[in-house]
């Protein structure tokens, strides 16, 4: 335990040290809801767009963070042999994966804060229905993300494309599951492509317990298929993630 | 000086390893004693990464018996990652923290850490204790990785081809250091294809070639084992060498006749092979290339 806080509290201080990326990483999230609530002002489905476009950032946020931010990072230190290095130390990898995906869930918990703010305050938005339901989807969302985060950081051979790869899977994905404002009027192929993805269930369950105060364990075929993938990830991280750097 | 009744830091024998069908270790046994500072000279893609990575714990073996400090490292036992200590050919260190900092970090890691300033003093890097890794020289990023080796208090040091880019200078004090390193009681496996690192550093060398050792002993036992001396002079301007087993007599028949004829041996030379000659002997000229 005492390791675990060790290695979160350097994640953490290398994390802020890189101020253009905090920056960045802060200001994106909340500029983008600043563009999408005033181009959807209206309501959908009877629900202030407000609202469901902060329930579908938490979302994105949740992929965004837990899948796209771990996988980069793995990936990025498996190449310059920082893993490496680290497998030949005392630290359990388990405890370290924790560690950075802890670090990279603080940054979210600050960015969620941030965005809750600016929902409240400039867009008349409302706080989530089910406050616990909606801590505990976060918690499930980013598990399954991370486990997805682990099983492709273990496919992405190198660490210059692994940021265009996963922003190919994880910007198109947020579009197609209704992320980013409403996506009913979708054409056929891409409603059947978003109709499997993991996010688009991981929303309905967050539109769930945020806008109508449903119970957590409302949608149990949902939840089953965000565990599913989630499943899927670490199978594929068990069998084929390396410590070792791929390109020498 | 390293008998069969010293305690052994690392125990190899028979060791193989193949990779997609090729073979990159063809059976390999030696043994290092605690205390001593080995050496695995070869040339690249002889076998010497591999060879140390299955020791470190990184990769498999196919065959073969492995003790490291007792323990087997491909089980890779938590108990053994608490006494080594790594310096890998390349790997990098948080470019944002400062050189303390990247001590601090390691030394976490461990149940009995050493004290990280007196590491970052003893590798040199004392004037540079807060200054950011970033900023840091190619030789002393080089001596940071050798601090983090050693924050945990390890028993045995794996330097996988510590000089390798150095200028001159940068290597002299490199070697300085992993001198005081042997006088701290630090078992070190070495690997190196610079001849004259091994002969510096190494109580014992292990040539490998194409994944065997091809000769082992003590740097002066691998000169010994060439009996050949080289005989050198010029003869009406144009360069004579005579290799010879017996260069008391050849030498002595040499003079009589020059003194004879009244004749001068000129720029005469008698000289014993150097470590390099029998290196280059052993693995050929050619680099063998792994992968």
């Amino acid at each position: 335990m005492s390791v675990l806080l060790h290695q979160l509290a350097f994640e953490q201080r290398i994390f802020w040290r890189s101020r253009e990326a905090a920056v960045f990483i802060f200001v994106f999230p909340l500029l983008l809801y600043t563009l999408l609530a005033s181009i959807y002002s209206d309501e959908v489905d009877g629900v202030p767009s407000a609202d469901v476009l902060l329930a579908g950032l938490f979302g994105y946020g949740a992929a965004n963070t837990a899948f796209a931010g771990l996988a980069i990072i793995l990936v990025v230190r498996r190449e310059a042999g920082v893993l490496k290095r680290l497998r030949s130390t005392p630290l359990p990898p388990p405890t370290y994966i924790a560690a950075v995906l802890l670090s990279t869930l603080v940054v979210f918990a600050i960015q969620a804060i941030g965005l809750l703010g600016l929902g409240a305050l400039a867009f008349g938005a409302s706080s989530p229905a089910n406050r616990l339901g909606f801590a505990g989807a976060v918690v499930l969302g980013v598990a399954c993300f991370a486990g997805l985060g682990v099983g492709a950081a273990s496919l992405i051979r190198s660490a210059e494309g692994v940021s265009a790869v996963v922003n190919v899977i994880v910007l198109p994905m947020a579009f197609l599951s209704g992320s980013f404002g409403p996506n009913q009027n979708l054409p056929s192929v891409l409603e059947a492509l978003a109709n499997v993805l993991p996010l688009t269930y991981f929303l309905d369950i967050v539109n769930g317990v945020y806008l109508d105060g449903d119970s957590l364990f409302a949608d149990p075929k949902a939840l089953g298929i965000v565990a599913a993938w989630g499943v899927a990830g670490l199978a594929i991280a068990l069998r084929r993630f390396s410590w070792m750097p791929r390109e020498r | 000086m390293y008998l069969a009744d010293m305690s052994s830091a690392i125990v190899v024998r028979d060791l193989r390893k193949s990779y997609d069908g090729v073979e990159a270790l063809r059976g390999i046994s030696f043994e290092v004693g605690e205390g001593e500072v080995f050496g695995l000279l070869g040339p690249n893609g002889a076998g010497k990464t591999t060879t140390v990575e299955i020791l470190e714990g990184y990769r498999r073996r196919d065959a073969g018996e492995v003790s490291v400090l007792g323990q087997d490292p491909g089980e890779a036992p938590r108990a053994l990652r608490e006494r080594i200590g790594v310096v890998l050919q390349h790997s990098e260190t948080p470019h944002l923290l400062t050189v303390r900092e990247a001590h601090r970090l390691f030394a976490g890691y461990y149940a009995k850490p050493r004290d990280v300033d007196e590491v970052i003093d003893l590798v040199g890097l004392a004037e540079k204790r807060n200054a950011r890794v970033k900023t840091l020289s190619g030789g002393q990023k080089r001596r940071l990785d050798l601090g983090i080796a050693l924050v945990g208090d390890p028993d045995l040091v794996f330097l996988d081809e510590p000089t390798t880019g150095f200028d001159p200078a940068a290597r002299r004090s490199a070697w300085e250091m992993i001198r005081s390193l042997r006088s701290l009681g630090k078992t070190i496996l070495l690997t190196t294809h610079y001849i004259d690192e091994a002969q510096q550093l190494a109580d014992r060398v292990a040539v490998i070639r194409a994944g065997r050792i091809v000769r082992l002993g003590t740097p002066a036992e691998l000169i010994g084992d060439t009996r050949t001396t080289e005989i050198r002079f010029r003869q009406d301007g144009k360069p004579v060498s005579i290799e010879t087993d017996d260069p008391t007599r050849v030498l002595h028949d040499l003079t009589t006749e020059a003194l004879v004829a009244n004749r001068e041996l000129e720029r005469l030379e008698v000289r014993r092979p150097t470590l390099e000659d029998v290196y280059l002997e052993l693995v050929g000229s050619e680099d063998e290339r792994e992968e």
